[in-house]
């Protein structure tokens, strides 16, 4: 067990950590340096193109060290968002070790730092690496001193490196040998192990991926699942090599690797709870553990209504790994058939959207993202509502309350101004400033989370040309003076674009709407009337005046085919568009609308 | 007695061009005039192959610019056309450029037997015609008109273009009235319709010209203040005195057959057809060349999209339940009219009629 590190990478976006992951297997001969696709780790398509690491992963590696011992090194990769918090801190919980990089020309951004007191919260040891420092704009005297200034942990003789160069690679490796503690626990004791990630292999069943704590495991062993209660009996535990499992048949306390059993839901496994053995179960379960609740909710609907089967069976194979994921059936007046989806915040959200129209080539409508809001009604019952839809008549509410977030935000000074104009917009109330340096500052805010959850990261990011970084964590729900806000063509409510708004947002918001709305949806024959209503009173208003011309004028001998063509190519086009009563309207009107603050 | 499905039009395309004009997407080739014998030739050659003595009651030379041709070449081709197909009281349309003929070249195409003038006048405004890219003024194109009326042409056409730059409704009015008080018979009046690859295109005209609301003002003008001066509407964009409609453009409406030659030539005979736009491929080829574009036209849905183009519209027995109640709809807002059984666009819904049209012949 003394040979074994557990240890994870902390980095903000683009800060390097997946390349320094690539070093270091190359360091340990783990993959030949010419079979190595770039940045092993992060093997989705969305993930490597938005440098974000979505789902954690892990990779045993062996390092011949400079004291002539071999280690086993355990690198467990975690996700870099703050959608992910609670994974993030089930793959902390796994660790002994971190290593926190920091960008030489960047400095520590909000999430990087929040991940780093989660990880000082698991009592790691964290051990800060300077990358980049290969860049002109590099600065890692000043980044060792932020480090020490901020996280308050030793950073003078932090190893300074170029993972893209490969530059000093080598003493990150022996600072894990030197710095990480070994795992400690009883081999002999009942079998404790954390699960800290999870996937569905099409023959192997669910995938677990474990570390043990206490005890040991063993192909043939019946183990229980603690917070489900289910029992399963062990097919295969081993390590996970770069590119496969390797079934070594046992894991003892100290190690990592994964567990399958002929498990057939990835809901049997949630990350965070404990392994134990059947007929010697520990006492207690490890702490920590909750259900991923997911906190933000939208419709999804197929453009094509034909599509309804396919959406469900992509949102099914999607949730096999990916428990955190809810959906279930819905039905809107405006777009049929559908489902009405949970995340866990918006980059999840994202992501699945994406997934689906990417690995399904599937075209969504989505509606706007709403929280779960909790309203009191006048008989005293209470109502979570996740769907506007379902807004109780405003007649009958005593009370309603929307959930809240603690958020911090690390800007430049130049763009305090700007950021606290932001927040101040989102309804935001002021915490507490601190200059962290010279340069850059930390804001905290509490904010509603409907404020937060569809642009919010992206309006940061322009207002700060890019440089402000953001984290935030759900505190509780508070009273709030809430409307829903309908939107009418032709004098009907579409329901997909119906939201809740707190009522000093609801004008400008309608205004907004109702423009873009004129905007996107092209005249029609007869003039069409785009109003923004609550509760019945009218409060903006645009028309979309009737068409006056499409002929064309010419139609001769060598006209007609095209003719006919032309007018098949419309009702192609009408497809493509929903019929509200006589109102035909574009996907791209519902999109439209959800992006109102960005440009 | 023949009925009119069992006559044919003939349609002959003579890609001959002095200039194009930047918003034109007919096929024509300039400095190629060299090349009209051998032109005529194989115009002679296919009518030889399509020949079956069957009734030809219209014959149009479109272009391009016909009137490029001498009064001989039309004299070879009609006369080799009387040979090989029996003419009926034929309708023979040539199209003119008012920059291009002379009182010699009227009178003998007239002797060669064309007895119908279409006159790309275009506008009678000097400065529309500038921007339009035509070589002649409103002066020559009016004198135009009267030469031809001299020539002994008593059924003459001209073409007009709405919504063109800086056209607006006073233009448009002393266009019209200086139009009207001509000796002819017939107009037709195109809205301007930027094709994508014309020059016209690429100067981003679409953003110049009249907008929408405002061609579509202009063309109601137009048809009201043609219909007071005695040109009736009959099509979209076709407007004539009384019995002068264009016989050989109704065959297109009424799906009635017609023979195209030459390179860039549609047909419609039992199945849809044209040439491949290529002069020296079509002069070359002992027979020209045919690609099927539809090999079952005039269905049912492209007779009542035709049929509503003309204003004497389609019978409603077209039409199917979900049609007619639709066309209720349209009638009430005023797009279409019903009377004597027949169904037809109003002008207001000639304007919309391709937004109407796809509601009407496809279900969603």
């Amino acid at each position: 067990m003394d040979n074994i590190r557990n240890f994870c990478i902390i980095a903000h976006i683009d800060h390097g950590k997946s390349t320094l992951a690539d070093r270091i297997l190359e360091q340990t001969f783990t993959v030949a340096k010419r079979d190595m696709e770039d940045q092993i780790l992060d093997n989705m398509d969305i993930e490597r193109e938005r440098g974000i690491t979505i789902k954690a992963r892990a990779v045993h590696l062996n390092y011949k060290a400079k004291d002539g011992k071999t280690y086993v090194f355990n690198l467990i990769d975690t996700p870099g968002h703050v959608d992910f918090n609670y994974e993030v801190s089930r793959s902390l919980a796994a660790c002994e070790g971190a290593i926190l990089v920091v960008d030489a020309s960047q400095g520590i951004e909000a999430q990087t730092l929040a991940n780093t007191y989660l990880a000082i919260e698991h009592d790691l040891e964290v051990v800060p690496v300077v990358n980049k420092i290969d860049l002109p704009a590099a600065d890692p005297e000043r980044v060792c001193n932020e480090i020490e200034n901020i996280i308050g942990i030793p950073a003078m003789d932090a190893p300074r490196i170029s993972a893209k160069a490969g530059l000093n690679i080598e003493e990150v490796m022996e600072r894990i040998v030197t710095d990480i503690p070994a795992p400690k626990g009883n081999p002999d004791a009942p079998l404790k192990a954390l699960i800290f990630d999870s996937y569905y292999d099409a023959y192997k069943g669910v995938v677990i991926y474990i570390r043990v704590k206490e005890g040991t495991v063993k192909v043939g062993d019946t183990i229980r699942l603690m917070a489900t209660g289910a029992t399963f009996t062990v097919v295969e535990a081993g390590y996970m090599d770069t590119n496969q499992l390797v079934n070594t048949g046992v894991l003892q306390a100290g190690e990592v690797g994964y567990l399958t059993a002929s498990i057939k839901s990835i809901g049997d496994t949630q990350v965070g709870d404990t392994v134990t053995l059947d007929d010697n179960p520990c006492a207690e379960p490890l702490p920590g553990y909750r259900k991923a609740n997911p906190m933000v909710f939208s419709g999804i609907y197929p453009a094509d209504g034909a599509k309804y089967g396919d959406l469900r069976e992509a949102l099914e194979k999607l949730q096999l790994n990916d428990a955190s994921l809810t959906f279930e059936p819905e039905t809107s007046i405006a777009l049929g058939f559908g489902f009405r989806c949970g995340f866990l915040g918006l980059l999840h959200m994202e992501i699945i959207q994406e997934r689906l129209e990417r690995e399904y080539n599937l075209d969504l409508i989505t509606t706007a993202p709403s929280v779960i809001y909790k309203v009191t009604l006048t008989n005293g019952e209470t109502l979570y509502i996740d769907n506007p839809t379902n807004y109780p008549d405003p007649a009958i509410i005593r009370e309603a309350q929307e959930p809240m977030v603690k958020a911090e935000i690390l800007t430049p000074s130049d763009y305090v101004g700007n950021v606290m104009d932001l927040c101040q917009n989102r309804r935001g109330v002021f915490h507490d400033m601190q200059y962290i340096d010279d340069t850059r500052v930390s804001l905290k805010y509490d904010l509603p989370l409907n404020e937060i959850v569809y642009d919010f990261f992206d309006v940061l990011k322009s207002r700060t040309k890019g440089y402000a970084s953001f984290d935030y964590e759900l505190s509780e729900y508070a009273p709030s003076k809430l409307v829903k806000l309908d939107i009418l063509l032709n004098g009907d409510i579409v329901d997909a674009l119906s939201f809740i708004i707190h009522a000093d947002k609801a004008y400008e918001k309608a205004r907004k709407m109702v423009e873009r709305l004129k905007e996107n949806i092209p005249r029609q024959l007869f003039e069409v009337p785009v109003q923004a209503a609550i509760g019945g009173k009218i409060i903006a208003r645009e028309t979309i005046k009737a068409m006056r011309k499409d002929v064309l004028a010419k139609c001769y001998g060598g006209d007609i085919t095209r003719k006919k063509k032309l007018l098949e190519k419309q009702k192609e086009g009408k497809k493509r568009m929903r019929s509200l009563g006589t109102v035909e309207v574009p996907q791209e009107a519902f999109m439209s609308v959800l992006k109102l603050d960005t440009e | 007695m023949t009925s009119a499905a069992d006559t044919l039009g003939i349609y002959i395309h003579v890609p001959f061009c002095l200039r194009k004009c930047p918003y034109c997407d007919f096929y024509s080739c300039e400095n190629s005039l060299q090349k009209r014998d051998a032109y005529v030739q194989a115009v002679c050659r296919n009518l030889d192959f399509y020949g079956d003595g069957r009734y030809v009651d219209t014959i149009y030379f479109g272009g391009g610019t016909p009137s490029l041709l001498t009064p001989k070449h039309i004299e070879t081709i009609l006369s080799h056309a009387g040979v090989v197909f029996e003419l009926k009281k034929p309708e023979v349309t040539m199209e003119i450029n008012p920059a291009t003929v002379t009182a010699e070249t009227l009178d003998g195409c007239r002797r060669a037997g064309v007895n119908r003038i279409s006159i790309g006048v275009q506008d009678l405004n000097d400065e529309a015609l500038r921007t339009l890219g035509r070589l002649h003024t409103a002066q020559q194109a009016i004198d135009t008109v009267y030469a031809a009326r001299e020539a002994g042409f008593e059924n003459i056409s001209c073409d007009l273009m709405i919504g063109t730059l800086g056209q607006d409704s006073g233009r448009l009015r002393e266009t019209l009235e200086r139009l009207t008080s001509l000796p002819i018979t017939h107009i037709s009046a195109y809205l301007l319709k930027i094709e994508d690859g014309t020059p016209y295109a690429a100067q981003n005209m679409k953003q110049r010209v009249p907008n929408d609301d405002e061609s579509a003002d202009l063309y109601m003008e137009m048809t009201d203040f043609l219909r007071k001066h005695g040109f009736f509407q009959y099509e979209v964009s076709n407007f004539a005195k009384k019995d002068f409609e264009s016989r050989h453009n109704c065959r297109y409406w009424k799906c009635l057959p017609y023979l195209g030659i030459g390179p860039a030539a549609h047909s419609c005979m039992d199945t849809r057809f044209y040439v491949p736009a290529d002069l020296d491929g079509f002069i070359n080829a002992e027979k020209q060349t045919v690609i099927t574009e539809d090999s079952s036209p005039c269905t049912i849905e492209e007779r009542i999209m035709l049929g509503l183009r003309l204003v004497e519209g389609i019978p409603l027995e077209w039409l199917g339940e979900r049609q007619k109640h639709l066309a209720e709809r349209f009638i009430k807002a005023g797009f279409m009219s019903q009377s004597d059984g027949r169904l037809s666009f109003t002008p207001a819904g000639f304007l919309v009629s391709n937004a109407i049209l796809a509601e009407i012949l496809y279900e969603d």
